[in-house]
């Protein structure tokens, strides 16, 4: 087993590796992945390249390929949460609510690429697993309870799984309503369970600011299955989560 | 596409198991992970052990003798300032988790820090449910807490 703790864009990344072997090289890529993630996209850095076109500086065609790679994907996923999941924000473009599942998603597929089978990419909460922790051990995630943090409403396990939670974190609502431009409310927090990290880590943004509204929505999306955690602490999972 | 396997197991209050203290095989680059694990049921210890949080001498009559000692971790310098962890380990575990230093300066900081502190104090704290690999949850952000628990961890040598 490797491990490896890395800060970066503002929070912790934790790349465990249960492969036999020797990582250092492939996490080290990793690492120079998520930082250049972070040079690219980040709105607190005044030399990002988002920073940049932001203040119009540059367009997206003179950026970083990633940054109309990144554009694609938020596209395909306003377009697949009805537009509760944006990129824009008071007029701007800002992809920062798709850009860290997203490289972490890649993240893990570069080890993938490096030979690795038994892996997990955690990014401030936000997982991408592969395989589980030894051959056909599952992995186990706990979902922290948004009231208490020393306790987890629920645990998923599975092989191959994504799990991204959103809901109102540490600094309090950063999520609004794009068709209100109200904070989102209504819910504590949605976890949304699913193959990629990407696509489960949006479909949690657009189920929180959805409210209580989001279990029926998130009953249609095929792939993925969802817990959501009311403000009063009640825990309402999708059809097709099962319950052992 | 993979194929998802998942299985949603109760709820109910297993504690959480966030930061793991023990490095199997370091990485090129920085820190060794952390990753607090305790045994199962928080307890093993009876009743008595509620004066044992003050450190000094447990009355447990079982136990032979409590060692107890303080590790200040390296100041890890934020965006908004310093933040120091100071811990507390009796007889090899994690007893106390606390932020002798973090930024206030800013009303807004102060008003963050008052309350991801204590929640991130509890998260490593709560080491106990040892079935769980992985935590997610729209929390930690605070990784000039992490990394100086991180290196105070270390110096402990749990």
């Amino acid at each position: 087993m490797t491990r490896h703790v890395e800060p970066c864009m503002g929070t912790v990344f934790t790349i465990d590796i249960r492969d036999e072997g020797e990582w250092r090289a492939a996490i080290a890529e990793v690492v120079t992945w998520l930082h250049q993630v972070d040079a690219v996209f980040s709105i607190y850095r005044s030399d990002s390249d988002i920073s940049r076109i932001r203040r119009r500086e540059i367009g997206i065609a003179d950026a970083d390929p990633l940054v109309s790679e990144v554009l694609d994907r938020c596209l395909d996923m306003q377009r697949a949460t009805d537009g509760f999941f944006t990129a824009r924000r008071d007029g701007a473009f800002d992809p920062t609510g798709l850009v860290k599942g997203w490289a972490v998603e890649r993240a893990s597929r570069l080890l993938l690429e490096r030979g690795s089978r038994h892996h997990a990419i955690n990014g401030g909460g936000d997982i991408q697993a592969v395989g589980g922790t030894a051959p056909g051990a599952p992995w186990r995630v706990g979902i922290s309870d948004p009231h208490d943090k020393r306790r987890v409403v629920a645990t998923v396990s599975g092989i191959d799984l994504a799990v991204a939670t959103s809901g109102t974190a540490e600094r309090g609502s950063h999520i609004t309503n794009p068709y209100t431009g109200q904070p989102a409310a209504g819910l504590a927090s949605v976890t949304v369970v699913g193959p990629a990290l990407t696509a489960a880590d949006c479909y949690a943004t657009a189920a929180f600011v959805m409210g209580t509204a989001a279990a029926a929505w998130l009953d249609a999306v095929p792939g993925y299955e969802a817990i959501l955690v009311g403000t009063d602490g009640s825990a309402v999972r999708t059809r097709g989560c099962p319950v052992r | 596409m993979r194929r998802v396997v998942l299985a949603v197991v109760s709820t109910a209050a297993s504690l959480v198991l966030l930061l793991s203290f023990k490095s199997h095989g370091s990485t090129a680059t920085a820190t060794p992970p952390a990753a607090v694990s305790t045994a199962t049921t928080s307890s093993g210890s009876s009743a008595g052990d509620s004066a044992t949080s003050s450190a000094g001498s447990a009355t447990s009559t079982r136990r032979k003798t409590t060692t107890s000692s303080t590790v200040t971790g390296t100041a890890a310098n934020t965006r908004y300032g310093p933040v120091e962890v100071r811990i507390t380990v009796s007889n090899g575990k994690l007893t106390r988790v606390n932020a002798v230093e973090y930024p206030t300066s800013d009303p807004r900081d102060a008003q963050i820090n008052a309350y991801a502190i204590p929640a991130l104090s509890q998260e490593a704290l709560a080491a106990g449910s040892a079935n769980i690999d992985l935590i997610s949850g729209a929390t930690y952000t605070s990784y000039g807490y992490i990394s100086s628990l991180q290196s105070a961890l270390d110096k402990a040598g749990i």
